[in-house]
């Protein structure tokens, strides 16, 4: 077995929120010695929206084609379902015969899932 | 082989020798943090310039080459005038998701940092959820981006973004199966024990046909997952003049800039790790001058130089297909690469099954 504890810290907890405060620390100094170092000036042009110098027309916050929700529900479900497939990749010798069944049930819907969204024309782009 | 963490538990019994558990802890977990953000802003430093230099030799010029000896220094004189330059304040914009995107970038790419197997006892955070956890944390990525195009109140941000959206997460779908695909063959989701699995012979060898698959798969959608290459098109700036982050500017924009070059080590490092054996040496059955003579270059060169290697197949293509279009980009996901990595699960599976992996 190697050894891999770093320190032999044995919480990964720990180690994952240093991580944590090491990425919001880099972000944290690089503004701050920005703020520190970077000029300051004023125009009232400047906090206008970036949209190739022409004035800006309409709400940008506005809505936004179906598609984008249909990709992401479509994301959703089979995302749900690879999580479930990890228990078992890692199990699979053990399970046996009995894993291997049902499984292969659940791997057949999310296939139908596939299938269904295939022919329904979801995975078109209108 | 050397064990790295010879070296970590010498500074452990050095602290523990000088004062108390909990402040022990404490100082490590300070020394963690530094030797990260070090390695981090080096590695992205390091990438620019790899990535430069890349692209002149592919486009025959000589590219950075005036600060430094060879460029070298380039990509620090950019950071530094990144550094320098303005962050311009913006009168429409959603100010808190603004200023939080950066941070949720630079999170996911952080966190996903942390996991990698750097070299022999030489490795952040080995959970023995390790594969699962970094999946779960680079999509943190996809909400920094979302924020950032939703919250500049800008069209060509907001188009970038979701375009991006809808792309990353329909990659994610091929990066999660492909890894499942070697975590059916490797039987651990523990970083450290995916590495130790290899020991005898990498995976790529190991699981042959749905090993190579797999690994096919995981480059392409590993490169649509940090928006590159020929998946360039959230930021495709013959459009959308610079996607997502067009509003930010000086150091808020640079975390983005950052954050998408390491993503690109974390993507080939975590193809090193799948398919390569992540810091294992290259070791062939029965060969054991061969496997003695690799167990004398060091885990960690090992490691950043594969990882290095496959970035270099990455930039590659950048500069080899045209960009595509978001229907072609959706449709070689849900109708080509999602059915036939299903296909590689279940050739894997039989192939576990009947025992003719090697």
């Amino acid at each position: 077995m190697i050894s891999s504890a770093i320190f032999g810290i044995e919480n990964n907890g720990v180690l994952a929120i240093t991580a944590l405060i090491t990425g919001v620390a880099l972000v944290g100094l690089a503004l701050w010695i920005a703020k520190l170092i970077s000029p300051r000036s004023f125009n009232p042009q400047k906090g206008e929206a970036y949209e190739c110098g022409i004035p800006t027309r309409g709400e940008s916050m506005s809505q936004f084609k179906v598609g984008y929700y249909l990709f992401a529900i479509l994301f959703l479900m089979f995302d749900v379902e690879t999580v479930f497939l990890f228990p078992w990749a890692v199990r699979m010798r053990e399970l046996g015969v009995n894993g291997l069944l049902s499984i292969a049930v659940f791997f057949g819907i999310l296939v139908l899932g596939l299938v269904y969204a295939w022919r329904k024309g979801a995975l078109e782009w209108k | 082989m050397q064990d790295l963490s010879v070296i970590t538990e010498w500074i452990h019994s050095f602290l523990s020798s000088l004062m108390p558990g909990w402040l022990t802890t404490t100082v490590e977990c300070l020394l963690i943090g530094v030797g990260l953000l070090l390695v981090y802003a080096l590695l992205a430093l390091f990438y620019i310039y790899y990535e430069r230099k890349l692209c002149a030799a592919f486009q025959c010029r000589l590219g950075p080459n005036r600060v430094g000896p060879m460029g070298l220094l380039q990509s620090f004189a950019d950071m530094f005038k990144m550094l320098i330059k303005e962050i311009i304040h913006l009168n429409h914009i959603d100010r808190f998701l603004f200023a939080l995107a950066p941070y949720l970038v630079i999170l996911a790419s952080m966190l996903a940092f942390a996991v990698l197997p750097w070299g022999n006892g030489l490795q952040v955070i080995d959970f023995n959820i390790g594969i699962f956890f970094l999946l779960a944390v680079s999509s943190i990525g996809v909400l920094g981006i979302l924020l950032a195009g939703w919250s500049s109140n800008n069209k060509f941000t907001l188009i970038g973004s979701l375009r991006s959206g809808a792309q990353m997460v329909s990659y994610e779908l091929s990066i999660g199966l492909s890894v499942i695909t070697i975590v059916c063959l490797a039987g651990t989701m523990s970083v450290g024990g995916i590495v130790e699995q290899q020991a005898d012979l990498w995976f790529i060898f190991k699981g042959h046909v749905p090993a190579v698959i797999a690994f096919i798969i995981y480059m392409i959608a590993g490169t649509a997952e940090t928006n590159r290459g020929p998946f360039d098109l959230p930021e495709a700036e013959s459009e959308l003049t610079a996607g997502y982050h067009t509003e930010y500017s000086g150091i808020h924009f640079g975390f983005f800039y950052l954050a998408e070059y390491l993503n690109l080590f974390i993507v080939s490092g975590v193809a090193s790790l799948l398919f390569f054996g992540g810091w294992m040496p290259l070791h062939i059955p029965g060969w054991e001058p061969f496997n003695v003579i690799m167990n004398y270059i060091p885990s960690v060169v090992w490691f950043i130089g594969k990882a290095i290697a496959l970035s270099f197949i990455i930039i590659w293509f950048k500069w080899t297909f045209p960009r595509l279009r978001i229907d072609q980009l959706l449709a070689l996901e849900w109708k080509y690469l999602l059915p036939i990595n299903l296909v590689n699960l279940v050739l894997m599976v039989l192939i576990i099954i009947f025992g003719w992996h090697f």
